[in-house]
């Protein structure tokens, strides 16, 4: 029998297939990739090979260019693809459009690396599926017990209560530009919110991308000034999305007396919220909290719990509480600040 | 529970005044009593609650999770409070989270014994928010940025009233304020201020510039010297006697020796300062020897005698229970000479009045003053009646040293050598026009070994933000810590923030008294550089 070291193993490049000779979300060029999902400390250009969905060969190609690999390989969620003798399946993480775990199994063993994932609802990409496995590689951002992100509706909830109380200021919502500004829109118009939603030029792409693959984003527009005297106030009462950078730069002071407002999963702890400088934090995460990890790893049942980037230590003192064989993998290149 | 929540959050990270003002103001708007009274108490800290020890919720928390899980997150989260509302594992079941007004009440009429049982309880039926609340009520750390001030500000927006009405009548208000909101909403009689003692918001000093000086009149002017010590304003009524700061705060408790002394009927606007009680003739003392007095609930006996205060008049405001407030200041200082003159009082004096032939002997006199224990001198309009706040063109300050400033400690950094062990090198900053503090210099000498001692404890009871051996601090309007900080000139420098760069920048003098919120601007500064 292998074990299951054999057929992946951390390596300075990321989690290495020795048998399938493949990397999963390499953090320079290799010659094959598996990449779970589009954002860039996972999905780098210039690999040889990319194995993703459809959607995130997609998204690369949206942020990279149509050369940002030699060779795309895209597989639709369930589909399996062999590669060197070692099957490899894509299944939905729930973590942003076309985000997937990569099922890896040979000889009988199956190990499954989440990559990103969460588990509640999300209307802009496919739930989470549940594989029982004999390792499961998990991420842990928010891995420790203080992070348990409120329901999503209440966060909304807040941001547009404030905008009807402070009709004269614009909300800048700081968000990621992948995954979380298409979810926030999204959110907030299922929160009954149908006016237009002023973007960051940086987002206009991958709000194009998220409709071409069926996201009703409603009515959005560009957040430039239009010409001429009190153009300013044009956005006076309107939500303005934009990156997190941005709000440092030029880009946020156009806006008249604004209220920063950050969604991440980080604005869960007061002081992280105060040094981003945000007025109205929303805990809005892609990343699974405490209660989804721990909860993930009864789901999954596995033999053995790898824990990658984020908090592994709280996360391994559960495991050992738990009686769940654990070890932490200490991969490295993998960001957590932009959820 | 949930409102109150969600308004101290929302003040905690919003920088704009007018912004709190109005978080403030729909928060009574939409809030009822009895709530709404006891969060107002809660912010200006004049509740009196039940304190609950930190030690006790740590032990609830321990009961419910591991206590190295729980260790992880607190040195993630680094404050205890906030690491206690996001861990604790809530029970779900028919948890009903009570009212403000219900925690407040039940608390303090609760035996002791009873604490924990009922902090699980509420903690159980609370969301996180709700939790940090509560924890921050109950073990007295509510540090929202707001000042007494403020929220009697907006106060005054959401009921349309004089704000200085709504200072006047604090003291004799009882909290949860139910007679103040009717009154506010219409509903009810103006509550009356006038029961004796009240506090009576004061008159300020606007900085003498370089233009005031030349358009001055010297003749209608009274000059006083600026005494070091701090402002109080000393009221004896119907027996009712009281030391008040200038903030309105009631400080009598921490000086038996002046309250003893009140034997008037009247309020008196004057300095609080500590004398030398070995000398002859009298001796006052420095800011420093007073400051031993300051921030304390009570005083022994050995510090009464070592440290005696007193008050140096300069300001009658009422006599005899007449209000002399709308009188000219050549009034009322008249009436306080007769005041003085009639019967010595033990622990009252009066502060004389100067007289300088021209500007460049008033000058002169400033700047070499004959006694440590002043810090410049005074211009009062003699025409000028009291008003409170810090109206234009009626009274002046005028510092003797050049170059001093009132700035907030913002960071503070481990010192070297023997000083490795504290906190000892200080970035300190001021206030921007938009509200915002910016850092203007940096020191780590001009203190004692004591006030390093007392500074280091205060920087480590009230970190907001760790990076290496820094720590960010709490600086906002309503609470922090503020310098008085001497330093010999000031260049342009595009390479700060704040465009100036001072030199041989030194802590003149801690200002425990001072609420940042009344630090100097860099306007202020700004213009010394032009001069
Ligand atoms: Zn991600
Ligand atoms: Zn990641």
């Amino acid at each position: 029998m292998a074990k299951p070291d054999d057929i992946l193993t951390p390596t300075r490049k990321g989690l290495y297939c020795p048998p399938g000779d493949f990397f999963i979300d390499p953090v320079s060029a290799v010659d094959r990739a598996v990449v779970t999902h589009g954002h860039a400390d996972h999905a780098r250009a210039g690999h040889g090979a990319v194995l993703a969905t459809t959607e995130t060969i997609a998204i690369m190609a949206a942020r990279y260019g149509g050369g940002f690999t030699a060779s795309r390989q895209p597989a639709a969620y369930g589909e399996t693809t062999r590669i060197n003798g070692v099957d490899v399946t894509l299944i939905p993480a729930g973590h942003v459009l076309g985000s997937a775990q990569v099922v890896v199994e040979r000889a009988g063993k199956r190990l499954i690396a989440s990559g990103d994932y969460k588990r509640r609802r999300d209307p802009t990409c496919a739930p989470f599926e549940a594989m029982p496995c004999d390792v499961f590689i998990t991420e842990a951002t928010f891995g420790l017990p203080v992070f348990r992100h409120p329901d999503d509706r209440g966060e909304i909830g807040k941001l547009l209560t404030s905008v009807r109380r402070f009709p004269e200021r614009a909300h800048l919502v700081g968000a990621y530009a992948l995954g979380k500004a298409q979810r926030i829109i999204r959110l907030i118009r299922e929160a009954g919110y149908d006016e237009a939603i002023y973007i960051h030029g940086a987002m206009q792409k991958l709000c194009d991308l998220y409709r071409d693959f069926g996201v009703d984003l409603g009515p959005l527009a560009p957040a430039t000034l239009s010409d001429g005297a009190g153009a300013k106030n044009d956005f006076a009462g309107r939500i303005v999305i934009g990156p997190p950078s941005a709000f440092a730069d030029k880009w946020a002071r156009r806006f008249p007396d604004p209220v920063p407002c950050f969604a991440s999963g980080w604005m869960r702890v007061r002081a992280r919220a105060k040094q981003r400088g945000a007025e109205l934090p929303l805990i809005l995460s892609d990343h699974a909290d405490w209660d989804e990890l721990t909860e993930t790893v009864r789901d999954m049942e596995p033999r053995e719990l790898w824990i990658t980037h984020g908090r592994e230590d709280a996360l391994m003192r559960w495991a050992t509480l738990a009686g769940v064989k654990a070890r932490p993998l200490s991969l490295v290149g993998y960001e957590d600040e932009n959820d | 529970m949930k409102d109150f929540a969600a308004l101290l959050e929302r003040l905690v990270l919003t920088p704009s005044r007018n912004a709190k003002i109005r978080l403030l103001a729909e928060y009574f708007a939409a809030t009822p009593d009895p709530d709404r009274g006891y969060a107002l108490a809660a912010i200006t800290r004049d509740l009196d609650i039940r304190s609950v020890k930190p030690a006790m919720l740590r032990s609830l928390v321990h009961e419910r999770i591991d206590a190295e899980l729980f260790e992880i997150s607190y040195d993630y989260v680094g404050d205890l409070a906030e690491t206690i509302s996001l861990i604790w594992p809530a029970r779900p079941g028919p948890n009903r989270p009570p009212a403000l007004g219900e925690v407040i009440e039940t608390l303090n009429a609760a035996a002791r014994a009873d604490g924990p049982r009922l902090m699980a309880g509420w903690l159980d039926a609370m969301d996180a928010g709700e939790r940090w609340a509560l924890i921050k009520l109950v073990t007295g750390g509510l540090r929202i940025g707001v000042s007494a001030r403020l929220a009697k500000t907006a106060l005054a927006e959401f009921g349309g009233a004089p704000v200085t009405d709504i200072e006047e009548m604090w003291h004799a208000l009882a909290i949860p304020y139910t007679e103040l909101f009717a009154w506010l909403e219409g509903r009810g009689e103006k509550p009356d201020a006038t029961s004796p003692g009240y506090f009576r918001p004061v008159m300020l000093a606007c900085p003498l510039e370089e233009k005031d000086l030349d358009a001055l009149d010297l003749c209608a002017v009274a000059i006083e010297w600026k005494w070091d010590g701090i402002r109080v304003q000393a009221t004896s009524e119907a027996g009712v006697r009281r030391l008040y700061s200038r903030n309105g705060d009631d400080i009598g408790a921490a000086f038996p020796d002046v309250i003893e002394a009140l034997d008037f009927e009247g309020v008196i606007d004057g300095e609080l300062l500590v004398y030398d009680p070995d000398a002859t003739p009298f001796a006052v003392r420095p800011f420093s020897e007073l400051q031993k007095r300051l921030n304390r609930k009570s005083v022994d006996r050995k510090l009464l005698q070592s440290c005696p205060a007193f008050v140096r008049a300069y300001d009658a405001l009422s006599l005899d229970g007449e209000d002399l407030r709308a009188s000219p200041f050549s009034e009322r200082r008249r009436r306080l000479e007769v005041f003085a003159s009639r019967r010595p009082l033990a622990r009252i004096d009066l502060s004389p009045t100067l007289d300088f032939e021209d500007k460049d002997a008033l000058a002169a006199a400033r700047a070499a003053p004959p006694d440590d224990a002043i810090e410049g001198v005074m211009l009062k309009r003699l025409a000028s009646s009291y008003v409170p706040g810090r109206p234009k063109g009626e009274w002046w300050k005028w510092k003797r040293e050049p170059f001093l400033i009132d700035a907030v400690l913002m960071y503070a950094q481990r010192g070297h050598g023997k000083r490795s062990s504290f906190y000892s090198d200080y970035t300190f900053g001021v206030w921007t026009d938009e509200g915002a503090l910016t850092p203007v210099g940096k020191a780590y000498f001009g203190f004692t070994d004591e006030e390093l001692k007392r500074i280091d404890k205060f920087v480590r009871e009230n970190t907001t933000d760790r990076f290496g051996p820094v720590r960010q601090v709490v600086a906002e309007p309503g609470d922090g810590l503020v310098f008085e900080v001497a330093f010999e000139g000031l260049n342009a420098s595009p390479r700060h923030k704040s465009g100036v760069a001072m030199r041989f920048p030194r802590i003149n003098r801690i200002r425990w008294d001072k609420p940042p919120g009344e630090a100097d601007r860099l306007e202020a500064l700004k213009r010394l550089l032009q001069g």
